[in-house]
């Protein structure tokens, strides 16, 4: 890595020149993220629906989260799209060392997250709280649980699995968006040991950077809605 | 304008490169298109067949070729197959893959690798779908309904995920062909110079992008139902089925326009090139695709009517869904008036277009009557709507596709379609379309339901009338068949303007050359300056 070479990047044969291309491909990605917003928007669209007819499940089931844990995770992740931006700016500034570290950091953010998500799901799939007719959770204890936050509760609505129905769907559409990031920084990582990206070019990064900073986004909104119902 | 026909050292897009893998890894928009177009004939063969057994099966009341399971499934395949495989991709990524680019005067579109892996996700959603067959099949209709389609069916599951599979190669599609339009306009080609099928394509990509994607999430929590039973769906589990309503017509409502608005496109080339006048209303037309595809959004409810939605949420989906019809209408009208004392060339193409005009009309017409609340519980889900949608959608996309495919084809391959069997093919299809689905609006009237396997004995004169007419229709697209394999080993050759049209593509060589210019073009007029 000592000898850092550089590959000049030449633009598709159908733009007329490189910034014709970065401006292009950069309005493809905006245009997917789009996409992406409208397919998380169904699941946003299910909870609202839900969550008006059934406010009490959505109460009920966030006791079982641990706020303190979704607050870390979201705290990662807010870094990770610093040190993703960080990534950019010194890919654009020409220092490809510094802006692997940022990189590679970045992709550590999103395996502690992961690593969090995982001990968040095996604790809930320990207690049998798994979507819809898969719940096995003990009627008793969960409403012992429940009775700590809500002391009047007398019996556990029928369709409480549906709140974790709700809360696998989203988070695990979520986790799988993350681990793809973290594939494509990795790649991005890869290449630009191989001398790729510079501040003559910089699409790859900035694209997948967009990606990572509206996985981080999306977690923004699930954080609240799922783990701080009141 | 006319490039003299210098074939630049004899190559061109076809010969640019030889062998399948050159096919296969193509990068060449035109190549894509043509892949696709393999395709999408491939599947509406299939399709095709699904529909004559069908309509076989229907001849007779009782059992006349197969048993109820084997029919409920395939009128699933038939519609999935046809709506899925053929009509969406059929004239965007076909017809549009090939032109977009070259009518507008750029060299590809903006990501040719995406473009290539949509195809790829179109084959291998077909492969999901298809394999679907070998696990019991699925019989749940086109449309998914819940519960019925979460009872736990590996056949369904598979179907689902091909559709999910086959959304992305929509959704990029649309992407790429939205990227390509606001940034690859060759020099002096603004967007009030583009040509209206490039309008009803950038139309049509707004909704691709738009509502695709909440089909994509639809179909992951109906197989997410089906393997894990997370019960959003499901009553038995605290579920609400009519939210899965809901979401499917939120996607597939707009998906009727990603159907049909390419093909208003195709009839605007076709309109003006064969009329050989300017086409009246450029501007109406061009923002009419925009207003529909606007509207589209909120008239998904109107499918619904009987599900048990709120009333005022039924009389807000009605008055929303007849609003389709204003700019609609405004199309048909500036068709009109551009027929109005044209020098019309009765060529096969145009007579595919007048054919739209008089079908779609008719289609677009019992729309209304559809999305009248008190008409619609009466109709609803009987024959009156299977009639209806297939002449919107079999009488308006297929006769575009058809139609732009004879128009067309010279540019693709440098050959002319022969005029009699273009001729032959457009009476039997048009012909034998009146004769099966006419009947159907009565059948409708009088209330024989959809998807049953069997009806009541009155209804076998009409029922008989239309299976007839539906052997008509195979026939004519058996001659379309022929007519495109005469035109490629036998058909005269084509110049490069054969119709004498306006829009860019006829400027280039027929077939065009790899990069489809070779000199990039500059615009200095409106895409149908004819008089």
């Amino acid at each position: 890595m000592s000898t850092a070479k550089t590959r000049t990047h030449h633009h598709a044969h159908h733009y007329e020149s490189a910034t014709h291309e970065y401006d292009t491909s950069k309005q493809g990605m905006w245009l997917f993220l789009v996409t992406e917003i409208l397919m998380f928007g169904g699941l946003f669209v299910g909870y609202a629906y839900f969550h008006h007819i059934f406010p009490e499940i959505f109460k009920i089931g966030s006791t079982f989260t641990d706020w303190r844990l979704g607050a870390a995770n979201t705290v990662v992740l807010l870094f990770s799209s610093l040190t993703m931006a960080l990534g950019i700016y010194y890919t654009q500034m020409n220092d490809r060392s510094k802006a692997r570290l940022m990189l590679l950091i970045t992709i550590l953010c999103g395996a502690v997250f992961m690593v969090i998500k995982y001990f968040e799901y095996s604790h809930k799939i320990h207690l049998g709280l798994m979507p819809g007719s898969w719940y096995t959770a003990d009627a008793q204890a969960v409403l012992e649980h429940a009775k700590e936050k809500f002391p009047g509760l007398t019996e556990i609505p029928s369709n409480l699995p549906l709140y974790f129905s709700f809360y696998y769907m989203m988070t695990g559409l979520h986790g799988i968006h993350v681990m793809i990031g973290m594939g494509l920084i990795f790649w991005i990582w890869l290449r630009m040991g191989r001398g790729w990206y510079g501040k003559d070019h910089y699409t790859g990064v900035e694209g997948v950077g967009l990606f990572w900073h509206l996985i981080d986004l999306i977690w923004i909104y699930l954080f609240p809605l799922l783990y701080l119902v009141t | 304008m006319a490039h003299a026909a210098t074939h630049h050292e004899g190559t061109n897009y076809l010969n640019h490169e030889r062998g399948l893998w050159s096919w296969l890894t193509t990068l060449d928009h035109k190549r894509i298109g043509i892949l696709y177009f393999i395709t999408v004939f491939f599947f509406f063969f299939i399709g095709g067949i699904f529909a004559l057994l069908i309509r076989t099966e229907l001849f007779k009341t009782g059992v006349t070729v197969m048993g109820p399971e084997t029919y409920n499934q395939v009128f699933t395949y038939h519609g999935a197959v046809m709506v899925f495989l053929v009509i969406i991709p059929g004239i965007p990524a076909f017809l549009g893959n090939f032109f977009l680019p070259i009518q507008i005067g750029a060299k590809d579109v903006a990501f040719p690798r995406l473009n290539l892996m949509s195809w790829y996700c179109l084959i291998l959603g077909a492969v999901f779908a298809v394999s679907s067959l070998f696990v019991g099949g699925a019989d749940t209709g086109w449309t998914f309904y819940t519960p019925y389609s979460i009872s736990l069916k590996p056949g369904v599951v598979l179907m689902v995920v091909g559709a999910f599979i086959a959304g992305f190669s929509s959704i990029l599609t649309g992407l790429n062909f939205i990227a390509t339009v606001h940034k690859l306009r060759a020099p002096g080609m603004t967007m009030n110079r583009i040509p209206l099928f490039i309008w009803a394509l950038y139309s049509t990509s707004i909704i691709q992008i738009l509502a695709t994607p909440v089909l994509a999430i639809t179909l992951l929590l109906i197989a997410a139902e089906n393997i894990f039973q997370i019960g959003f769906f499901d009553p038995a589990l605290g579920g609400d089925p009519v939210l899965f309503q809901h979401f499917f017509w939120f996607y597939s409502h707009p998906a009727v326009y990603i159907m049909i608005l390419p093909a208003f496109g195709v009839i605007s080339e076709l309109i003006a090139a064969f009329s050989r006048k300017t086409i009246f209303g450029y501007t109406a037309i061009a923002y009419s695709s925009l207003a529909i595809a606007a509207v589209s959004f909120f008239v998904w409810g109107h499918h619904m009517f009987v599900s048990g939605q709120s009333e005022v949420a039924g009389v807000l989906f009605s008055v929303l869904t007849m609003l389709v019809g204003v700019p609609t209408a405004i199309k048909l009208f500036n068709w009109i008036a551009t027929l109005y004392k044209a020098s019309i060339n009765l060529a096969s193409p145009m007579l595919f277009a007048l054919g739209f005009l008089f079908l779609f009309t008719i289609g677009g017409v019992t729309g209304i009557f559809l999305a009248t609340t008190a008409l619609d519980v009466h109709l609803h889900d009987t024959y009156f709507v299977v009639a209806h949608f297939h002449y919107v959608m079999v009488g308006g996309t297929l006769m575009a596709l058809v139609g732009g495919l004879y128009y067309w084809f010279p540019k693709m391959f440098g050959r002319m379609v022969n005029e009699t069997l273009g001729r032959v093919s457009f009476f039997f299809i048009f012909a034998g379309f009146n004769v099966t689905f006419f009947p159907q609006f009565v059948l409708g009237a009088k209330g024989m339901p959809r998807r049953y396997f069997d009806y009541l004995p009155e209804f076998e004169h009409l029922n008989q009338i239309s299976t007839i007419g539906s052997y008509m229709i195979g026939i004519g697209f058996v001659v379309v068949f022929i007519a495109v394999i005469h035109a490629l080993l036998k058909g005269e050759k084509a110049g490069d303007n054969p119709w004498g049209a306006k829009t860019l593509e006829w400027t280039t060589s027929s077939p065009p050359p790899h990069e489809n210019f070779l000199k990039t073009p500059i615009v200095t007029a409106g895409p149908y300056e004819y008089r």
